[in-house]
């Protein structure tokens, strides 16, 4: 017996070695998450570093004279002829009175943003009664200016390969002098749409897109998704075909969303005739688009009402459709709206469909329905990432930080969701 | 009428013996291709005739000939059988011998088996419940039904025992639903337990009393027959004897059908048993004979311990 070893020798030899894949196992688990967490702080740091900044846009203060010999030369004030841009020119020579040369004069002007005279137009379109009066006013810089003030433009870089002169410098830093220089909140990039100068564009159109598409696409694509879902689930003969329908949702769900943009392109622009760049032929290509994948979380959500609730129903008497809309419904309703909401979140996430139907298009005016050209936010940042001007790389992090905001707080919803109408039985 | 134990094979007249009808997937019709035999005890197909007695003296619910068929699964083979106005059957055997099977056909919950088809007859006091005509949800409303696990609805105790007769009308306003519900909770025997909280979800409470709650939400709708399918099997044997105590009170109204595995069970509650072998009823006689004077082999057997 001596020679025999016994049980617990036999499993004590063999511990050691278990313990050490145990260990192994769980360091590599450790080091796949740590870099995932890695990868995800480095994105929302890089993200956050590039894009705050752009929440603030640099204003210069001048005193714009608003005579009425350059506003109202015939004693009517015409807001759609006036020269504001003198204006703000003029107001900002007075600061810098040392700059005299045509050149020079030119120079200067393109320190301030043609904002400036938009500002000036709906200052006197809300009080045409300041004509005549000397107005201290806070106007928007040039981006130059901010990528500047924000210290994105090195000084010591050879002049010729720099946006500012070492002269304009110098100007802007004797204006800083005298404090007419200030870092403010930019409202402008959440009240505006698009703009070809950085300092004025904002993602309002993109977002008010974006919201109508969204609308359009959550009002037909859970109804429909949710209809079909218990159709195929509750009522439909299970059989070859309802095999194929299955298996075909499936595939639909992996389906390159591009394909869905050629699609809307063929079918709701071409053969029906609907508005190009519109919110609602977006809206219908991402119902498309999301349709599979709400049938799938729905079918599922409806697949795990427990058996027994169905047949305590039919065992009282009730009939399937009561089955399901007394019973079912309220039962799966948690899981077919996260259903819904990652659908949605997907959809706002999408921009390849949006470039074949044409929302790609350059668009400044911020739609007020759903047949208005529009665009989305994705394709707002794909057409600002794509744009020269170094300020809009800042804009560019900024709207996907906004982008990022609307899905965390649609998932943050779906969450809140599933745990308040989480029911247990 | 009483047949005795026939071991010898019977050589059947084969016109006698009704073909499976093959045919409509449509479980709310059953076929009626074939003549039924003349209703004197059945022929099996292993020949043998069910032992002991099928009939009873105040017959409320018939079955004649009743095959089930899964697929090509023979699952439930010439069953017939009679079942009393306010008595207690209990239906025993094996696992997977049907008789879970028969008793979802006695309230066509084997409708929603798309591959189960039906054949033979089955009346409700008179009335073929596979008529074309009967709605299963009319029916179900006459045969009520009570599950192996408790499977109270997520809602509250008083939603529970109120969804029946919501769905079906039969309260004209909140006072009599009110006296519904309250009625149906006593005559389960749970109003005490839960007369204070009605609001909670009818999931709070304990199985056994969710289980008396899922009978007070069947006898809610006032059915005719109450069928049980295994009724106790998840309940402790206080709960359980609770339940046995209530299915007493309640054969004084209702006609039960209970399925059990507990021979015990079926010894104290009912007053006849029908034992099933694999989809064939062997045999059917008082409670009292077919414990003590099985006259069947498979039933000595199974009662016996040797089987199941």
């Amino acid at each position: 017996m001596s020679a025999e070893r016994s049980t617990l020798e036999k499993v004590e030899a063999g511990l050691a070695r278990r313990r050490r894949k145990e260990l192994l196992f769980k360091l590599t688990g450790m080091f796949a998450t740590a870099i995932g967490v890695v990868f995800l702080g480095v994105f929302f740091a890089t993200l956050i570093a590039k894009g705050s900044s752009s929440f603030q846009q640099t204003f210069l203060k001048l005193d714009i004279e608003l005579s009425a010999a350059a506003l109202a030369p015939d004693g009517e004030l015409d807001l759609r002829y006036a020269d504001f841009d003198a204006l703000v020119r003029s107001a900002l020579r007075a600061q810098l009175p040392e700059v005299s040369s045509r050149e020079e004069r030119r120079a200067l002007n393109r320190l301030v943003s043609v904002g400036a005279s938009y500002q000036l137009r709906e200052l006197l379109a809300a009080d045409p009664g300041l004509v005549g009066t000397t107005q201290t006013l806070w106007v928007p810089a040039s981006s130059n200016v901010d990528m500047l003030i924000k210290g994105d433009i090195n000084e010591q870089d050879d002049e010729a390969l720099r946006p500012l002169s070492d002269q304009q410098i110098a100007w802007v830093r004797s204006l800083d002098e005298a404090g007419r220089v200030d870092l403010r909140f930019n409202s402008a990039l959440f009240s505006n749409g698009d703009s070809r100068e950085p300092e004025l564009a904002g993602i309002k159109g993109a977002v008010m897109g974006s919201f109508y598409m969204l609308l359009v696409t959550i009002t037909l694509s859970f109804p429909i998704g949710v209809a079909a879902a218990i159709y195929l689930e509750e009522f439909a003969p299970k059989n070859r075909w309802s095999d194929l329908i299955e298996v075909n949702i499936n595939n639909l769900a992996a389906v390159p969303s591009i394909v869905f943009g050629l699609l809307g392109l063929a079918v709701f622009i071409n053969w029906m005739g609907l508005p190009r760049s519109a919110a609602l032929v977006g809206g219908l290509v991402l119902t498309l688009l999301t349709l599979p994948v709400i049938i799938i979380a729905s079918r599922a959500a409806i697949k795990a009402v427990p058996p027994s609730i169905r047949e305590a129903a039919l065992g009282l008497g009730a009939s399937r459709m009561q089955v399901v809309f007394h019973h079912v419904m309220p039962l799966a309703m948690p899981g077919m709206l996260t259903g819904a909401i990652i659908g949605m979140s997907r959809a706002l996430g999408e921009s390849a469909p949006l470039l074949m139907i044409g929302m790609v298009a350059f668009i400044v005016d911020v739609p007020g329905g759903f047949t208005d050209p529009a665009t989305a936010l994705p394709v707002q940042i794909y057409l600002w990432a794509d744009s020269p001007e170094r300020a809009f790389a800042e804009r560019t992090s900024a709207a996907i930080i906004v982008l990022l905001g609307f899905l965390l707080l649609m998932n943050l919803a779906a969450v809140i969701m599933r745990k308040r109408m989480e029911r247990k039985w | 009428m009483t047949i005795t134990a026939m071991t010898e094979a019977t050589t059947d007249n084969p016109e006698s013996v009704p073909a499976p009808v093959t045919g409509s997937g449509d479980n709310d019709s059953v076929s009626r291709d074939f003549v039924l035999p003349a209703y004197t005890g059945q022929h099996t197909e292993l020949g043998e005739k069910t032992v002991g007695n099928v009939t009873c003296d105040d017959p409320f619910m018939i079955a004649e000939d009743v095959n089930v068929y899964y697929g090509d699964n023979h699952a439930i083979q010439h069953v017939t059988l009679e079942i009393g106005k306010k008595e207690v059957i209990a239906l025993i055997g094996p696992s997977g011998c049907g008789k879970s099977t028969f008793l979802r056909c006695l309230n066509r919950m084997n409708d929603s088996i798309e591959t189960a088809r039906v054949t033979g007859r089955i009346t409700l006091d008179g009335d073929d419940i596979y008529r074309k005509e009967q709605d299963p949800v009319a029916l179900r409303a006459r045969v009520g039904m009570v599950f192996q696990k408790p499977n109270p609805f997520p809602k509250s105790i008083y939603d529970n025992v109120a969804y029946g007769p919501r769905i079906h009308g039969l309260a004209v306003d909140r006072a009599e639903l009110d006296n519904i519900v309250f009625s149906s909770l006593e005559r389960a025997g749970l109003l005490k337990e839960v007369k204070d909280r009605l609001d909670e979800p009818g999931t709070s409470l304990s199985g056994g009393q969710q289980q008396r709650l899922c009978i007070a939400r069947t006898i809610a709708v006032n059915p005719e027959v109450i069928l049980m399918d295994e009724p106790c099997s998840a309940l402790d044997p206080i709960a359980t004897a609770r339940i046995e105590d209530l299915m007493d009170e309640l054969s004084e109204d209702y006609a039960i059908v209970i399925v059990t595995h507990s021979m015990q069970q079926a010894a104290r509650v009912s007053k006849r048993v029908a034992y099933f072998h694999l989809g064939l009823l062997v045999e059917v006689d008082s409670t009292d004979t077919i414990f003590t004077n099985p006259q069947h082999k498979l039933t000595e057997d199974y009662i016996t311990g040797r089987i199941g």
